[in-house]
């Protein structure tokens, strides 16, 4: 067993119990921005399409590769988009007073 | 000699991204801050991005710009979806990133073929089994929250056998090529065999069960990631891939107890079957109805009134009708607030941005443990487009299937008043006894036109 495995275990159990803590926190309101934000973020397998694009090792590995790219990418950028559209519609009665 | 490695500068931005990640779900706990969150994720992104292009394995960027700008026309449109189409846009996006992270550990195991261990192989594998079956099943999903696939369960007999199977199998495979890593063909053939599980596991899921799927799938999705991160040693996936994950099976834990439904339940059990013993015992029972003129005069009459609306109200488009419903009993003075079930609508939290939407101020809608206990001080609950959520057999009735779901205890206000087409039970053909209490008055019609009408009619009897 690989020494790196265990240290990416660690760091794996670790984001587990932060992740579990903080978005047990987040307001039941907001629960489908959370789900549009985590793929948003989620969607950061988009550096390890873009290395293996660019590494260029072979046809079939570019090709999956920018495939790879193209979807982790409109992820990234669909996810912010609309979590953040969503989130602004979020308003206090107190503000909107006519 | 320089402080920092090439690598080591890329792996400190890495780290800064995984720190802004944490914090964006950190500011999402609040409504005031959420915005905070979008852009520390965003920034994030941005500074892991721009670190990964620099990176100096990167010998040629042409096709990583053209896929970066194909990936840019594909997201812009998925982000302007409107509203009530979030959830498949949901679906959409579990299924690229789960698409994503397959291709990648896919590419990754053609170019490590010669020098596999069997450790990494058996990660690969894993990584793009459950990658590929998110892959599908995601999509599945979509075609069903999108109407295009049927949303009742589709069932036939020895389902769970077949799809079980379909999954030994690819896990046979997987088992296989560990100790054969050259097989390429038998590979491929693992690949197209996870394809196939993840669409047999959605498709005999029903319409209704979708909000606990589609956190299911979300938490798949970030599983797949996270494995990808093992499988290149990227922590900043782990982490990413953890957080993802463990949201996704926080939003489904709490779907399951939403519905009082176990896991296994959810996957394995069409919920469509139950209904045969429940509608037995029927018998000949009247329920009042009311027109828009009536509502309207006891809404109008009112101090406090509760509004729980359900998908229906989604489906029919009513939510600014409610508005102003909203706006007009406000302004007489009536106390409004809403009173939204975790199930209601077709994801997690669907409800609520459908009102929020509508510039109904978020403060006014109340989940259901905060606004059950205030219900008996409610002088008239109305219903819009919810059903089962509502149904006092739930609590009363132990053979009825929905027997210990928890539910708006709509019952226990003054009136209660039911926007409905029909009598006709609701997804899971089961009679709502609700409609048939002495307090109970049945508004027959769209919801978006007797909305409307009552508008109209509190309208009018404030200006006589």
């Amino acid at each position: 067993m690989p020494s790196d495995f265990i240290s990416n275990l660690y760091v794996f159990i670790l984001a587990g119990f932060v992740g579990f803590e903080v978005i047990r926190r987040v307001s039941p309101l907001l629960h489908t921005p959370l789900m549009s934000l985590t793929n948003a973020l989620d969607a950061i397998v988009v550096v390890a399409a873009i290395i293996i694009t660019g590494r260029h090792e072979s046809p079939l590995s570019t090709i999956l590769g920018a495939v790879a790219v193209a979807a982790a990418f409109s992820n990234m950028v669909g996810g912010f988009l609309i979590t953040d559209r969503m989130l602004r519609m979020f308003k206090l009665s107190k503000t909107k007073k006519p | 000699m320089t402080l920092f490695t090439p690598q080591q500068l890329i792996d400190f931005a890495y780290l800064v991204a995984a720190a802004l990640f944490i914090l964006a779900l950190r500011w999402l706990s609040s409504p005031s801050t959420a915005r905070r969150g979008v852009l520390s994720g965003e920034i994030g992104a941005v500074i892991a991005v721009v670190a990964t292009l620099c990176h100096f394995e990167i010998i040629q960027y042409q096709w990583i710009v053209v896929a970066l700008v194909v990936g840019a026309m594909v997201g812009v449109p998925l982000g302007l979806v409107p509203m009530t189409a979030v959830p498949q846009r949901t679906a959409v996006s579990h299924a690229c990133g789960a698409l994503a992270a397959a291709l990648i550990g896919i590419a990754e195991y053609y170019v490590r073929i010669p020098h596999l261990t069997k450790f990494m192989m058996t990660e690969i594998a894993l990584e793009v089994i459950t990658g590929s079956l998110t892959f599908t099943g995601s999509l599945i999903a979509a075609g069903k929250l999108q109407e295009i696939l049927p949303q009742r369960p589709i069932t036939y007999k020895g389902q769970n056998l077949v799809s079980l199977s379909v999954l030994g199998a690819a896990i046979l495979m997987a088992l296989w090529l560990v100790f054969h890593p050259a097989s390429t063909h038998l590979f491929s053939v693992m690949v197209v065999v996870s394809l196939i599980f993840g669409a047999l596991l959605v498709t005999p899921i029903g319409g209704a069960d979708m909000p606990t799927v589609i956190s299911l799938l979300n938490s798949y999705a970030g599983l797949s990631a996270a494995l990808l991160g093992f499988v290149l040693n990227s922590k900043v996936l782990v982490v990413a891939g953890a957080l993802d994950g463990s949201s996704g099976f926080i939003l489904s834990v709490i779907m399951c107890k939403a519905m009082n439904r176990s896991f296994t339940n959810v996957m394995f059990g069409a919920f469509g079957q139950v209904q045969a013993s429940a509608v037995a015992g029927k018998e000949e029972r009247t329920a009042r109805s009311a027109t828009a003129e009536e509502a309207a005069a006891i809404l109008g009459a009112a101090n406090a009134v509760v509004i729980v609306p359900g998908y229906g109200m989604a489906v029919a488009q009513a939510q600014h009708k409610v508005r102003e419903l909203y706006d007009s009993l406000t302004k007489r003075g009536v106390e409004v607030k809403f009173g939204i079930h975790p199930v209601a609508g077709r994801m997690p939290g669907h409800m609520n941005v459908l009102l929020a939407e509508a510039d109904i101020p978020y403060d006014k809608l109340m989940d259901m443990d905060t606004v059950n206990p205030e219900m008996p001080q409610m002088d008239v609950a109305l219903i819009i487009g919810a059903n089962d959520v509502t149904n006092p057999a739930a609590r009363t009735d132990p053979g009825s299937p929905i027997y210990g779901m928890p539910i708006l205890n709509v019952d226990k206000a003054r009136t209660v008043m039911v926007i409905k087409r029909s009598m006709s039970p609701g997804f899971a053909g089961i009679d709502n006894e609700l409609y048939y209490l002495d307090k109970t008055l049945m508004l027959f019609g769209d919801a978006k036109t007797f909305v409307g009408n009552i508008v109209r009619e509190l309208g009018a009897g404030g200006q006589g």
